[in-house]
């Protein structure tokens, strides 16, 4: 296990990872959490984080509205009548998907201030974050969160220092139910088929796996009985790195750069060719 | 033999002057810090000039530096900018003009018609920036609902700046290169009457 870079953020150079290691995720059985918050303790704990206060303007169990600078994992409750009379109860993992494609890394004009390692964690640097913002404008997800007072950008690390030495992420170690569980994404994606085969038996004919394309993928995949509606659970449906994104950071960028360095260079002819007016200074 | 005093006449005033090199050191630093987030082969910018972190927080500051200038700037320029028909005239001769053939230019007054637009695009340009950078400035603090605001902010914000940039080229280029007497008019404010006569025949100069 190392922490090889295989993408950062703003970099006018190739990330030198060459190694190939299987992508470790984290899976997120939604239909066995029983929304006990043992991940939400276990992750404030863990990586040291100050007491958020507990806001209930949700009018549920929820902590709190929404993930903050300084609370990573959030179980979004949200419930839900699918025929009359059958209420159902939808907890959620909140917290980083660890896109393959990372919308915040593409979006990040600070070099090494967002990296992609090997194993597919992303994981923001903070002594290089600028506190722009524009990671926030990259994601889907809406998760990278301002710390008003350091003016820089916090999320889920994926307990990258516990799994760099071996350990699984501290949510999946105090999770109760094995509604978490770490490994390989080969390995999680074999678990989650089966699981999803369980409840597609038990009903819930939608049931899903949720491993969106549109971001390439994620190290989170989460097991939805409502998987034809993954809104149900607060998650989009289609999620991917928004269209302004991208063509700011590709054709744009092209385009800006060869107009700026045509226009030096027009100038540059134009004045070999007709040089300075005649006339009095 | 005697040399005849050479006659000057005051093109910019001191006020002027002032406000003039305010827009263009606040222009500037806009320009380099926000280079070095537009590009990471352009971070360096950021380095030398006290590092992303103090840059990013600084640029916004000094738009509204260079958007107060660019205000007051347009008070005391925006009657001399309007287009006239000396203007429409000329507009028909810039191929003329660009290439150097200044005897088939037709007269024009204070500013020619491409020193106007100029000023206009600049002040259209500065609107687009300040209102998109104000969402970029609190882009943390924009609901997760209104992303398309967030986007539409970046947009606008890159592409009306490359747009300066590209006035900015030429605005130099004519201003320094190609203009003799450019540069010391816009700083020490004077030129000789003959000059006045060759560039803004329509120009009415006080003695």
């Amino acid at each position: 296990m190392s922490l090889e870079i295989v993408r950062s953020s703003a970099s006018s150079s190739p990330a030198p990872g060459v190694r190939v290691e299987p992508q470790l995720v984290k899976l997120v059985d939604t239909s066995t959490c029983i929304g006990c918050k043992a991940c939400e303790v276990a992750c404030q704990e863990w990586n040291d984080l100050p007491p958020e206060p507990t806001t209930n303007s949700t009018n549920s169990y929820q902590t709190m509205p929404a993930t903050t600078a300084s609370f990573w994992n959030l179980i979004k409750f949200n419930e839900h009548e699918e025929d009359a009379g059958s209420l159902h109860w939808l907890m959620r993992k909140d917290q980083c998907m660890h896109c393959s494609e990372p919308g915040c890394l593409i979006a990040c004009p600070a070099p090494g201030a967002i990296v992609q390692y090997a194993n597919g964690i992303v994981d923001f640097q903070q002594d290089n974050c600028i506190g722009c913002g524009y990671c926030i404008t990259g994601c889907p997800f809406d998760i990278p969160k301002f710390n008003t007072g350091t003016k820089r950008v916090y999320k889920c690390t994926l307990c990258v220092d516990r799994v760099s030495v071996g350990l699984q992420p501290a949510c999946v170690k105090a999770c109760p139910t094995s509604c978490l569980q770490f490994g390989t994404k080969e390995a999680m994606l074999e678990i989650a088929e089966k699981r999803v085969t369980q409840l597609k038996a038990n009903g819930f004919a939608q049931a899903a796996v949720y491993d969106p394309p549109g971001v390439g993928g994620t190290g989170v995949v989460t097991v939805l009985a409502f998987g034809d509606r993954p809104e149900l659970y607060g998650l989009p449906k289609d999620p991917v790195v928004p269209a302004a994104v991208r063509f700011w950071k590709g054709p744009l960028k092209w385009f800006g750069n060869v107009a700026m360095l045509g226009g030096i260079a027009v100038a540059a002819v134009h004045f070999m060719r007709y040089g300075r007016k005649e006339g009095h200074d | 033999m005697v040399m005849l005093p050479v006659e000057r006449v005051v093109r910019y005033n001191l006020r002027e002057r002032l406000v003039h090199a305010a827009a263009g050191i606040s222009y500037v630093y806009l320009l380099l810090t926000g280079l070095a987030f537009w590009t990471p082969a352009l971070y360096w910018l950021a380095i030398v000039l006290g590092g992303g972190y103090l840059s990013r927080m600084l640029h916004p500051w000094a738009g509204l530096v260079f958007s107060a200038v660019l205000l007051v700037m347009w008070a005391s320029w925006r009657r001399d900018m309007k287009t006239t028909p000396a203007d429409k005239e000329w507009r028909k001769h810039i191929v003329d003009y660009m290439t150097n053939k200044d005897e088939k230019v037709p007269p024009v007054g204070r500013f020619n018609y491409g020193q106007k637009q100029f000023f206009w695009l600049m002040v259209i340009a500065m609107w687009a920036l300040v209102i998109s950078g104000g969402v970029l400035w609190f882009v943390s603090s924009v609901p997760a609902g209104f992303a398309w605001l967030r986007d539409a902010a970046i947009l606008v914000h890159s592409i009306s700046a490359l747009a300066t940039i590209g006035l900015f080229i030429v605005h130099l280029y004519m201003g320094i290169a190609v203009v003799p007497g450019g540069l010391s008019a816009i700083v020490r404010g004077e030129v000789t009457r003959e000059w006045a006569r060759q560039h803004h025949s329509l120009w009415k100069t006080r003695p």
